[in-house]
C-alpha cells in the first residue's frame, strides 16, 4: 500500500474525460515523477490527487485513508502540500510573509520550520524582507516550495517546478528536492525536463492520453529504448 | 512681508485647512471602497449610503446621550456614539452580505453582478435612512466649536487675516491619522491582516494555504463598516448631515480610490487628498489672495474663481476620466478597472 495513491482515476473538467483510469502512487522519502507528451493529462492527474477536480471513477488514498471526497484545503490539513505551476507566490508580500501564510493553518510555533526552509534555501533568508514579486524566477520557485513546506507536509506535490528557469537553477532546485525527499517527505512532481527529472526519480510515470503507458523506476525508464525513442527525444 | 503673511493665512484658512479635513474624510471613505474592491473584487456603490446609515445611527445615539446628559466637553458627544454606530453598521453590512453577496459568491457571479447588486442595496439604504431620519439637514455637533478662533488668531499675530480652526476639522485630521495608522498596523502586523493581503494578492494560493475566504470577507466588511461610520460622522460634524450629500459623496470617494489605484490602501489616502485639494483649489476665489500677493496695480477685478462651487463634482469627474484614460491603474498601480 503506497503512502499516497490515486487509483484508476477517471475524470476531467466536465465534458470529455482527460484522465482515463490512470494510477499514480508515491512512497515516503521517494521522488515520483510524471512525464509525458503535452496534453497527456500530467498536471490534471496531479490536480486530481490534490482534489482540484472531482473524479468520476477511482479513489485517492493518503496513508490508507480514502480522501477522494476531501477539498484541497482539507487535504492540506491532512498533510499534503501543493506548489502550483504559476502564480505560486504572493507577489506583493515579503518572502517571510509568504512563508508565514504557508503556515496559516498551524497553531503551534512555526519558527523552527521557517529556519529549516531558510537552511534549505539560504538565499531566501537574505531576501526575507523583499517582496516575492521582485525575486528572480528561480528564487520565486524556492519561495513557492518553501511556502508549501511550512505546513510540514508528508507529501509535497510540485507542478513543473523548473518551468522557465535556467539549467543551472534547475539542477540546484532538483538537488534541493532530493534533500527534501531525504527528510522522509514523499515527493510527486510533473516535469517537462523529462531526462533530468527521471534521473533523480525513484519512480517514473509516463502518461499518454490520460492513462499509464510506462511505469518503472527512473533508471529503468531512462534505459528503456522505447521510452527513450518516443519521449526523451534521443537514442 | 506683512502682505505675504496675510495672503498665506488667507490661503490656509480657506484652502489648506478645509481641504486637509475634506481630504481626510475622503481618504477614509476611499479606504473602505478600496479594501472591499481588493478582497471582494467589486466596486461597492452602497458605500456612500453605508456612511449615511452609520452617521444616522450616530446622530440618533448622540441625541439619546444628550437627553441623558452625557457629555465629554469640550469634545462633541458624537464621538461617544461612534462605537454604537460602528456596531449597528457592522450588523447591517454583514446582514446584507448574508442576504445579497454571499449567494453571488457561491454561484461565482461576475464582478458586474456584484456591482449591480450593490447599486440595489444603495437604493434600499438610501430609502431606509431617509425613512428613519428624514431628508433634511441635521446638525449634531456640540462641545467647543473652535480650536483656534478667527478673532483670537488675528489678535495674537496682529495680522489682518486669521485662521479659524474648527474642532471638527482638528478631530477629522487626528482621527484620520489614528485610523489609518491602526489600519496599516492591522494589515502589516496581524495574522488576520496578512491573510487579507494574501487573499487580495492571490486568491487561489490563499485557499491552498488554508485561509478561509468567508472569514476574510467578514473582516473586510467589518473594517469597511467601521471606516464608513467614522468617515461619515466626521464629515457630518464638519459640514452637517444630509442623506443626499452622502449619496453624492460616492463620486469623489470613487475618484479618490481609482486615482490612487483600486485595491491599494496607500493609494486611497493619496487619492483622497488629490481629489480634495483639486476640488478646493479649483473652486476657490483667488481675488483677495491676489490683492495681497500682487502689486496694487495688478489687482484683479473679477473673483478669479476657476469654477463655481456648484460644479465641484465636475472636478472629480474630470480627474477620474483623465486617470482612466492615461493611467487606468492609478498612481500607486492598483488593479486596472
Amino acid at each position: 500500500m503506497s503512502f499516497l495513491i490515486g487509483e484508476s482515476m477517471t475524470g476531467g473538467y466536465g465534458g470529455a474525460d482527460i484522465l482515463n483510469g490512470c494510477t499514480i502512487a508515491v512512497e515516503r522519502g521517494e521522488i515520483a515523477v510524471i512525464v509525458g507528451p503535452n496534453g497527456a493529462g500530467k498536471s490534471t492527474a496531479m490536480k486530481a490527487l490534490f482534489g482540484m477536480l472531482s473524479l468520476r471513477e477511482g479513489a485517492v488514498k493518503l496513508d490508507g485513508h480514502d480522501i477522494t471526497k476531501l477539498s484541497p484545503q482539507d487535504r492540506v490539513a491532512q498533510g499534503m502540500g501543493f506548489v502550483p505551476q504559476t502564480h505560486n507566490v504572493f507577489t506583493s508580500m515579503s518572502v517571510e510573509e509568504n512563508l508565514e501564510m504557508g503556515a496559516f493553518l498551524r497553531t503551534d510555533d512555526f519558527k523552527g520550520t521557517m529556519e529549516q526552509v531558510y537552511a534549505l534555501f539560504p538565499i531566501l533568508k537574505q531576501k526575507r524582507k523583499q517582496p516575492a514579486g521582485q525575486l528572480s524566477g528561480g528564487q520565486r520557485q524556492q519561495v513557492a516550495v518553501g511556502r508549501a513546506l511550512m505546513t510540514q507536509p508528508k507529501v509535497l506535490m510540485l507542478d513543473e517546478p523548473t518551468a522557465g528557469v535556467s539549467p543551472i537553477v534547475m539542477d540546484e532546485l532538483f538537488d534541493r528536492i532530493i534533500e527534501i525527499a531525504r527528510t522522509g517527505i514523499a515527493i510527486l512532481m510533473v516535469e517537462q525536463n523529462a531526462r533530468q527529472a527521471l534521473n533523480i526519480a525513484d519512480k517514473g510515470y509516463v502518461l499518454v492520453q490520460g492513462g499509464n503507458r510506462f511505469t518503472d523506476t527512473g533508471e529503468a525508464l531512462m534505459a528503456n529504448p522505447e521510452v527513450r525513442r518516443t519521449f526523451l527525444g534521443g537514442k | 512681508m506683512q502682505d505675504f503673511l496675510n495672503g498665506f493665512m488667507l490661503l490656509s484658512n480657506f484652502l489648506i485647512v478645509p481641504a486637509t479635513a475634506y481630504g481626510s474624510q475622503l481618504a477614509m471613505g476611499a479606504l473602505g471602497v478600496t479594501l472591499v474592491y481588493g478582497i471582494l473584487r467589486f466596486s461597492n456603490f452602497a458605500h456612500g449610503d453605508t456612511m449615511a446609515f452609520g452617521t444616522m445611527v450616530v446622530i440618533l445615539v448622540t441625541a439619546l446621550f444628550q437627553k441623558m446628559g452625557l457629555s465629554i466637553e469640550p469634545l462633541p458627544t458624537a464621538l461617544l456614539a461612534i462605537p454604537f454606530g460602528i456596531a449597528a453598521t457592522t450588523v447591517m453590512v454583514l446582514l446584507s452580505d448574508r442576504l445579497v453577496y454571499r449567494h453571488q459568491r457561491k454561484v461565482r457571479a461576475a464582478p458586474v453582478v456584484f456591482l449591480i447588486s450593490s447599486i440595489g442595496l444603495m437604493f434600499v439604504l438610501n430609502g431606509l435612512v431617509r425613512f428613519i431620519i428624514g431628508t433634511g439637514d441635521q446638525r449634531f455637533g456640540d462641545g467647543e466649536r473652535f480650536i483656534i478662533r478667527f478673532g483670537e488668531f488675528k489678535e495674537l499675530t496682529g495680522l489682518d487675516e486669521g485662521i479659524a480652526f474648527k474642532t471638527s476639522q482638528g478631530l477629522t485630521i487626528v482621527t484620520a491619522i489614528i485610523v489609518v495608522a491602526a489600519l496599516f498596523w492591522f494589515l502589516e502586523r496581524t495574522r488576520a491582516g496578512k491573510s487579507m493581503r494574501a487573499y487580495s494578492d492571490n486568491e487561489d494560493l490563499a485557499l491552498l494555504s488554508g485561509i478561509s475566504p468567508e472569514r476574510v470577507v467578514m473582516i473586510t466588511w467589518i473594517i469597511s463598516a467601521a471606516l464608513a461610520t467614522i468617515a461619515g460622522t466626521l464629515y457630518g460634524l464638519d459640514k452637517g448631515f444630509k442623506p443626499f450629500t452622502y449619496f453624492q459623496l460616492l463620486l469623489p470617494i470613487f475618484a479618490a480610490a481609482i486615482v490612487g489605484g483600486l485595491g491599494n490602501p496607500l493609494g486611497a489616502i493619496a487619492g483622497g487628498f488629490v481629489i480634495a485639494f483639486s476640488e478646493v483649489t479649483v473652486t476657490y476665489a483667488y481675488k483677495k489672495l491676489l490683492t495681497y500677493w500682487l502689486p496694487e496695480s495688478w489687482a484683479p477685478e473679477g473673483l478669479v474663481q476657476l469654477l463655481s462651487t456648484d460644479y465641484k463634482f465636475a472636478v472629480s469627474f474630470v480627474i477620474l476620466v483623465l486617470v482612466l484614460l492615461f493611467r487606468p491603474t492609478g498612481i500607486f498601480a492598483g488593479k486596472s478597472v
